[in-house]
């Protein structure tokens, strides 16, 4: 797109561009660690995870003061006012992935000491890897402005739907084993559930890129795989 | 899985734009130009204008300087037949009756399509005089009450009577700059009118004349069908229902305004709204 006769436009525009290339990689990053810590029960990366949370929150209100003091100032239109307001709420879902990273090392910190057997992890550990690949390409396609990547992303959010369903009865199947692993697993089954939400995040992401590049919003109902508020698994006394 | 493929999308941004289209379709067509096109001596000013202007509610023309706006703006009331040298080809039609029909009265034209300037010109007369002027010569009223009832009514639809009652007397010229316009609006009101034109009516004004020149705008549509050249997008934005925009003599774009500033179809429309070309 070519440039503004006001060039000082161009250069709010390309700020809050950068802004939310910073906060999409810190939010990345507290995902990423977040899981890591999990996985290691690692108290030391947990904490550093809770306290980078304060950075993705500071970014995301400069972004907020930044888009309303270019909305006053430029009175912008049409592709420059999604743009605007792409960057808010692109940074409102990056803030609130920060904050589920967040509870997860907190999490972490938590059952430090208890009772934990690793392989329950590992389902964890595969829905994340599948929640931040999302997140990854969704920040790809909002930087690249690339529609096909993004309803990829969009689309593709069922497929953590189902793992975490799955994941829900794994885990419930193992309380039901050892009320001993009852603690650790509930843990782990708010850790699992955090992941889904950020896979969500990923797909509103996903729908704002589609709006700012078309100017139409997604409307049609999202594919969802989730069944796990409707999942039990009955106890078989052995 | 409820799959979205490249043309269900493509589909849906059909629809909005028909939808759009049709959104205020409530109003029938009050004007009507086709292949419009306007020389000035050899020059072209205007190539093969079409668009429909529906019946109460206010269009607004947008284009940079010299697209042509406030040209096409000036054929619907036949303002162009007082410059030299001017043509007019193409067919402009009032309730589908043809303006440039040689049997139609040029004055009773102008008497149903009433025109506001950008700067307030009022006569040099009294504020009363000024609003009485119009529905006098064309013989509107048989008495004087009567008289006084038109020019009343029309300062107060112009939302200026209570400012100027105590004053009706003392020459319009002595008004500020928002309340003039104001009175020019009671003026082109007073022979009621079916159209008004308004040729950027606030750019010589202060926000609040502005405003309040808005407000008028928006309260005169329930009556009157409104079509105002603006050099703002924001005031376009603002007070219109539906939009067109011209660029170098050619009708670029028309569309329902919401649809115009914030997913204008064409690219000009797009850089000229967002402030990339001038």
């Amino acid at each position: 797109m070519s440039d503004h006769i006001v060039t000082s436009f161009d250069e709010d525009l390309k700020e809050l561009a950068q802004r939310i290339s910073e906060i999409g990689g810190l939010a990345e990053r507290a995902v990423d660690r977040s899981v890591r810590a999990l996985v290691s029960v690692d108290a030391a990366v947990a904490r550093k995870v809770i306290e980078d949370d304060d950075r993705i929150d500071e970014l995301q209100r400069e972004i907020e003061e930044k888009a309303i003091l270019t909305i006053a100032r430029r009175q912008p239109m049409a592709q420059d006012l999604r743009e605007i307001m792409a960057a808010i709420h692109v940074a409102n879902d990056l803030e609130r992935v920060g904050d589920l990273a967040k509870n997860i090392a907190k999490r972490v910190i938590a059952i430090g000491g208890q009772f934990q057997p690793q392989q329950f992890v590992h389902g964890v550990e595969h829905l994340a890897e599948l929640a931040l690949e999302q997140l990854k390409n969704v920040l790809d396609s909002y930087v690249g402005r690339d529609l096909d990547q993004a309803l990829a992303v969009w689309r593709r959010d069922n497929e953590i739907d189902v793992l975490y369903t799955s994941l829900f009865r794994e885990l419930l199947t193992y309380m039901m084993e050892d009320p001993r692993n009852i603690s650790f697993c509930t843990h782990l089954l708010f850790c699992a559930k955090n992941i889904e939400r950020i896979g969500d995040h990923a797909t509103n992401i996903a729908e704002i890129v589609h709006y700012l590049i078309t100017g139409i919003a997604l409307t049609d109902e999202r594919p969802k795989q989730d069944t796990s508020s409707l999942t039990s698994v009955e106890y078989k006394d052995a | 899985m409820n799959d979205v493929s490249a043309s269900s999308l493509a589909t849906a941004a059909t629809a909005t734009v028909e939808q759009a289209g049709v959104g205020d379709n409530q109003s029938a067509t009050k004007v009507t130009a086709e292949n419009v096109s306007v020389f000035y001596g050899e020059k072209q000013a205007l190539f093969d204008v079409t668009i429909d202007i529906p019946e109460c509610s206010v269009t607004s023309f947008i284009g940079p300087s010299g697209c042509g706006k406030s040209t096409f703006l000036r054929c619907v009331n036949r303002m162009n037949d007082t410059i030299d040298g001017c043509r007019v080809t193409g067919l402009i039609s009032l309730d589908k009756r043809d303006i440039y029909d040689t049997e139609l009265d040029v004055v009773e034209l102008r008497a149903r399509v009433g025109m506001v300037f950008q700067k307030p010109n009022p006569f040099p007369k009294s504020i009363f005089e000024n609003v009485a002027y119009g529905p006098r010569i064309h013989g509107l009223a048989s008495s004087k009450a009567e008289l006084e009832e038109i020019v009343v009514t029309s300062l107060r639809k112009a939302s200026l009577f209570e400012e100027v009652k105590d004053r009706l007397l003392e020459p319009g010229t002595g008004l500020s700059g928002g309340q003039q316009q104001r009175l020019c609006i009671a003026r082109a009101i007073a022979v009621s009118p079916e159209v008004i034109l308004m040729d950027e009516p606030c750019s010589a004004l202060d926000p609040i004349a502005t405003a309040k020149i808005e407000e008028l705008i928006d309260e005169l549509r329930a009556n009157y069908t409104i079509i105002i050249v603006t050099h703002s997008m924001q005031q376009a934005a603002r007070v219109s229902q539906r939009t067109a925009f011209f660029h170098l003599g050619n009708l670029v774009e028309t569309g329902a305004t919401d649809e115009i500033f914030t997913n204008p179809k064409d690219k000009r429309t797009l850089d000229y709204i967002t402030g990339r070309f001038g």
